[in-house]
């Protein structure tokens, strides 16, 4: 299929699903050919996923931008006496819940915030009880493994502690932000008040043990070379073969307009989003979903991205903050409708599911 | 649709072998956008190898007041309309100045609208102007829907009008307001302009006048997938006969601010399918076209990986698509082209009207 040699042995190694090293890895950032790249990703997909694309009647819910943290790469987060610094009550929390659950598909919340300088982990705990208790149907998808190290660091909890009570308080599912790039060298210079990437691994393992599903993600396009994306690929890899805990992977390629880093920083093309999901898909050969996240790709990439071997749309959101304070030029928020149209018009089958994967409704035709 | 007739267009695909319509239509069934994409790639590199093609150019509408009132249209007003506008000789003559100051400006692109009382002498003036005012520039003008307004203005046949204008220094045609070339599909989203025989004939006659064109389609709206489909076959024929075809373009529609606003704008999946199987059955025409405005740069830059080698050009200010709600930028750098070029691993190449490579400067535009 491939017009050179070059690849050839890497395509017979994907045909016949072998794993694929880190050298192959960094050879497949090389390749010119992104026709040949997302049909190998697509074939990836084809036998480990079907037709079948998820996606989700959801609502986010950043309950605060106050934090911390001062990662170079985010325009979200404020000082609390900036202009613009939000902390949800509890009742703000529930009134924007209430104002999507107006919508009667509406299935689960997804809830991340900043390191709010004030707030104990009592406050978090409080908001997502608060949430559980008025909406216990919903599903409850929240907080990164840079929230929940920090949690534990302001309680004196351990994460396992910390975890276990977010359990009791309703959490299901651990997003999959705040793993930027797993380097050490990446994070001193990026973001270096938060978890490490020991601290980040360790919340992953240890709620994969207690039986809680995480996401996994990648934040590129920033000072990050091609050698650490698949070195962090394999970071995450060697996670999941310990674990198996890891329910889809997200790229997240960096929004550099209103960030510290958006004065030197170019945004990616779309030849390098799709290139790097493809990668994705390729070299995490244990990961069963990869997401193509429509916030931070915009549409038309998204949908594309459904043929280099994402399976994963995301979901309907509401209204998103995070990424819109970034510049990000996509719509704040997708009818379940057009979700489908995007999904359909790839010859693919749409199917909403709660935050761990179990499908609710399909529209095979 | 069977399998087999599906398999049997996958292998002509692989191969590079000519498609028919039967064959086209279980590929657009079969939707594999990856493999219509690495099929297309290798079509394209049989073409022009890595090259990707860009130009140095400037487009100018001269008046949106149109008598033709098409209901896939953004941009014409009726007479008196605000918003309408005509550029007379002293604005041209503005633009030309400016344009003078653009160093290796290649073309000048002038498209506009039916105006209820300009005469063709006003058009053939303004190719005049520009003849005199840029001598080594070539003028790219007037779609056949234009021309065949002007033989119908006039009382001159097709040929007699393009003989006077080629006089006058056009050098090719852009060949828009193809639409899809069914009569039913344009009787619905245009019904009072060129037919589809006279935008044929037109063409044909440009061509053997040694006037070379573009050919295009406008997809995404009412026509059916047979008909979107059958349209390129019918260039195809064309090319075959005439031979006088530079490059393909297709235009998705926007169907912001026009009579069809009740349409979504197809999804850059289909974008994309378009692109790769308009370079597949195109397999006599030498370029494909990835017209940033209409798609945004980031799909046209994408674009290229799925059979196009051209990405139009610098452009200045463009006035139709944005009419029509396109939210990309009204030009570009040629730094930039090349950067993104570059980027998609091919090698970018600055070109005249005919593809001829020129010389590339080392300035950047404003």
């Amino acid at each position: 299929m491939y017009s050179s040699e070059e690849y050839k042995e890497i395509e017979k190694k994907i045909f016949a699903g072998e794993r694929l090293s880190r050298e192959d890895g960094i050879k497949l950032f090389a390749c010119k050919d992104i026709a040949w790249l997302g049909n190998m990703a697509d074939y990836v997909r084809q036998q480990k996923c079907g037709d079948i694309v998820y996606y989700n009647v959801n609502c986010h819910v950043n309950l605060t931008n106050i934090c911390t943290s001062k990662c170079k790469f985010c325009a979200f987060g404020r000082d609390k006496d900036d202009k613009g610094a939000y902390a949800m009550e509890v009742e703000d929390a529930l009134a924007l819940v209430r104002d999507a659950s107006k919508d009667p598909n509406l299935a689960g919340l997804h809830v991340v915030s900043g390191l709010h300088s004030d707030w104990s982990f009592e406050d978090y705990l409080q908001r997502l009880q608060a949430l559980h208790d008025e909406f216990p149907n919903l599903y409850l998808k929240g907080f990164t493994g840079v929230e929940i190290t920090h949690f534990a660091k302001i309680s004196g909890l351990s994460v396992e502690q910390v975890l276990r009570k977010l359990q009791q308080a309703g959490l299901q599912a651990i997003a999959g932000g705040g793993a930027e790039i797993l380097s050490d060298r990446v994070r001193n210079e990026l973001c270096p008040n938060k978890a490490t990437a020991a601290q980040w691994l360790e919340v992953s393992r240890t709620a994969h043990k207690l039986g809680i599903k995480t996401n996994a993600s990648m934040l590129y396009g920033h000072i990050e070379t091609l050698e650490e994306r698949v070195d962090h690929l394999l970071t995450l890899r060697d996670l999941q073969d310990e674990t198996g805990g890891i329910q889809t992977f997200i790229c997240f390629p960096f929004l550099p307009k209103h960030t510290e880093l958006g004065k030197t920083v170019q945004q990616t093309s779309m030849w390098d989003d799709l290139r790097t999901i493809a990668i994705s898909r390729l070299m995490l050969d244990n990961i069963t979903n990869i997401k193509a996240y429509w916030v931070m790709l915009t549409v038309p990439v998204a949908q594309i991205a459904l043929g280099f071997g994402a399976n994963d749309i995301d979901g309907t959101i509401h209204k998103e903050t995070i990424l819109h304070d970034a510049g990000a030029s996509s719509p704040t928020a997708l009818s379940e409708d057009n979700i489908i149209k995007i999904i359909r018009e790839a010859g693919r089958i749409p199917a909403a599911c709660d935050c761990n994967f179990n499908i609710l409704r399909t529209f095979a035709d | 649709m069977t399998k087999e007739l599906i398999l049997q267009a996958r292998e002509k695909a692989n191969a590079s072998l000519r498609l028919n319509l039967q064959e086209a239509l279980a590929l657009y069934e079969d939707n594999d956008l990856l493999f219509l994409a690495d099929c297309a790639r290798r079509m394209k590199e049989k073409k022009s190898g890595r090259q990707v093609f860009y130009n140095v150019n400037k487009h100018i509408n001269l008046t949106n007041i149109c008598t033709s009132g098409c209901p896939l249209c953004a941009f014409q007003k009726k007479e008196g309309e605000p918003g309408g506008f005509v550029l007379e000789e002293t604005d041209i003559a503005k633009i030309l100045e400016e344009a003078k100051s653009t160093r290796n400006l290649g073309e000048i692109h002038i498209v506009s609208a039916l105006h209820p009382d300009k005469p063709f002498e006003y058009y053939l003036n303004v190719v005049k102007q520009v003849r005199q005012a840029l001598p080594q520039v070539d003028i790219k003008a007037f779609t056949p829907v234009e021309i065949v307004h002007f033989s119908q203005m006039t009382g001159k046949s097709i040929k007699e009008v393009l003989e006077i204008l080629q006089k006058a220094g056009l050098s090719s045609l852009p060949g828009g307001g193809a639409e899809i070339l069914s009569d039913r599909v344009r009787e619905i989203i245009c019904p009072k302009k060129a037919t589809t025989a006279q935008w044929i004939e037109t063409i044909k006659t440009a061509h053997k006048l040694g006037i070379r064109t573009n050919c295009t389609m406008m997809y995404g709206h009412i026509e059916t997938i047979e008909e979107r489909l059958q349209h390129l076959f019918t260039l195809r024929d064309i090319q075959d006969e005439t031979g006088g075809f530079q490059a393909f373009v297709s235009f998705p529609f926007h169907p912001a601010n026009t009579g069809l606003d009740y349409l979504k704008r197809v999804g850059s999946w289909e974008d994309m399918k378009m692109m790769a199987l308009s370079r597949l059955i195109l397999d006599n025409v030498d370029h494909i076209k990835a017209f940033w405005i209409m798609l945004t740069m980031p799909i046209a830059q994408l674009a290229l990986g799925f059979g196009a080698d051209d990405l139009d050009g610098t452009i200045g200010e463009e006035k139709i698509i944005h009419a029509a709600g396109a939210n990309t930028g009204r030009g570009i750098t040629r730094s930039k082209l090349r950067q993104l070029i570059t980027e998609a691993g091919f090698e970018p190449v600055e070109r005249d009207t005919f593809y001829h490579p020129v010389e590339a400067g080392e300035e950047v535009f404003k």
